[in-house]
């Protein structure tokens, strides 16, 4: 991670980069509040919310308190995004009814674990079960496969989840993730 | 100490002050000073107040935000205690009202009941904390509460008891633009 140059990554992987693209629906859809937990998947979508001065970031010391944050945030009439591994969806489950309950829009970027070619097999089930979790949840769930639908699927997500007040999930694959991750990881 | 005495001289002349309220008996106490447009009461997802708060308080820097919570939803997300200290939200203030038991839930006893120390935690994830047992203080902390610089914790020992239950509405989409309205942060 503290070899991981942004720069060079974007040229080394000769494309625009899909959490570039993620970023910049988030910034069209008047995103001002993300809440998130580390996870090497996204360090780069992380990295450009930490350095947006129009985006405050908040570092959750667990992805249960995304709801309350996303709660606030909206209380106050900001908008806010939530960013996560798959893992940390289980820590939600009952924090998530709190935006299910007052209709608070909420738009969730999950990074993908457990899937084929995982080396860790203890991801697995919390991997499995993170789309039927977040539909129980009553949350609307998108799927990003390809780099070039990070915009669309994002600003669909934004459209769906603030134009009615709704929860919408956008899971990375795994298989998009892994080709622009950090190295050595 | 007399847990809705305390409240109450905490929420006297309240202005325009933003305030969160856990499920169970913190929001039966902010309730109990009377209903108001600018309360909202979380009913579900014990734990989540605290940081409820902080989400609030960084959306309205111009306003004061109060948080009122107890030992049960607090030691759920001590961990959030740290996300707060991290982000220092001067406008912050949370009121941890804690009688060492789950008093809405069959009054079993918590944690700090053996003697963990949430004022001390909260000290260590670098919240400004003032601690209370009586309410000599009370009009001290009420200053503190509306204008002191935060994030602060006050830690507030109250009586074990469960007091008469005052309920106010469950219907989460009707307080959420109830309050939205009144703190002008509707669309």
């Amino acid at each position: 991670m503290a070899q991981w140059d942004v720069e060079q990554h974007i040229h080394s992987a000769r494309q625009a980069g899909w959490p570039d693209r993620i970023h910049a629906a988030l910034k069209k859809h008047g995103i001002k509040q993300v809440g998130y937990v580390a996870d090497n998947g996204i360090a780069r979508l992380i990295d450009l919310c930490e350095r947006d001065n129009e985006i405050t970031e908040v570092a959750l010391a667990s992805e249960a308190e995304g709801a309350g944050l996303v709660l606030g945030a909206t209380l106050g009439g900001e908008r806010a995004a939530l960013l996560m591994q798959s893992s940390g969806v289980g820590n939600c489950i009952n924090t998530f009814s709190i935006l299910k309950n007052c209709a608070i829009p909420c738009v969730l970027v999950v990074s993908m674990r457990g899937g084929p070619g995982d080396f860790n097999s203890w991801q697995v089930p919390m991997g499995s079960m993170t789309e039927p979790v977040l539909k129980l949840c009553g949350f609307h769930v998108l799927h990003l496969e390809r780099e070039e639908d990070a915009g669309p699927v994002t600003e669909n997500a934004c459209q769906l989840a603030f134009g009615g007040d709704t929860q919408v999930a956008i899971l990375l694959s795994q298989q998009m993730v892994d080709r622009t991750k950090p190295k050595g990881h | 100490m007399d847990r809705r005495a305390l409240v109450a001289r905490l929420l006297e002349n309240r202005g325009d002050l933003l305030v969160i309220a856990s499920i169970g008996s913190p929001t039966y106490d902010v309730a109990a000073c009377g209903d108001h447009a600018l309360n909202f009461y979380i009913w579900s997802g014990l734990g989540s107040t605290p940081v409820a708060g902080l989400g609030l308080a960084l959306a309205r820097p111009d306003r004061r935000v109060a948080v009122f919570t107890g030992d049960g939803d607090v030691l759920m997300a001590l961990g959030s205690l740290a996300t707060i200290g991290v982000k220092q939200p001067k406008n912050l203030a949370i009121v941890c009202l804690d009688n060492g038991h789950y008093s809405a839930s069959g009054m079993q006893p918590s944690a700090t009941k053996a003697g963990v120390d949430l004022a001390a935690a909260a000290a260590a994830c670098r919240l400004r904390v003032e601690t209370v047992s009586d309410l000599s203080r009370a009009d001290e902390l009420r200053t503190l509460l509306h204008s002191g610089q935060g994030p602060i914790f006050i830690h507030a020992r109250v009586d074990a008891d469960d007091q008469k239950r005052v309920v106010p509405s469950r219907d989460g989409i009707a307080i959420k633009r109830r309050f939205m309205l009144a703190a002008g942060t509707l669309g």
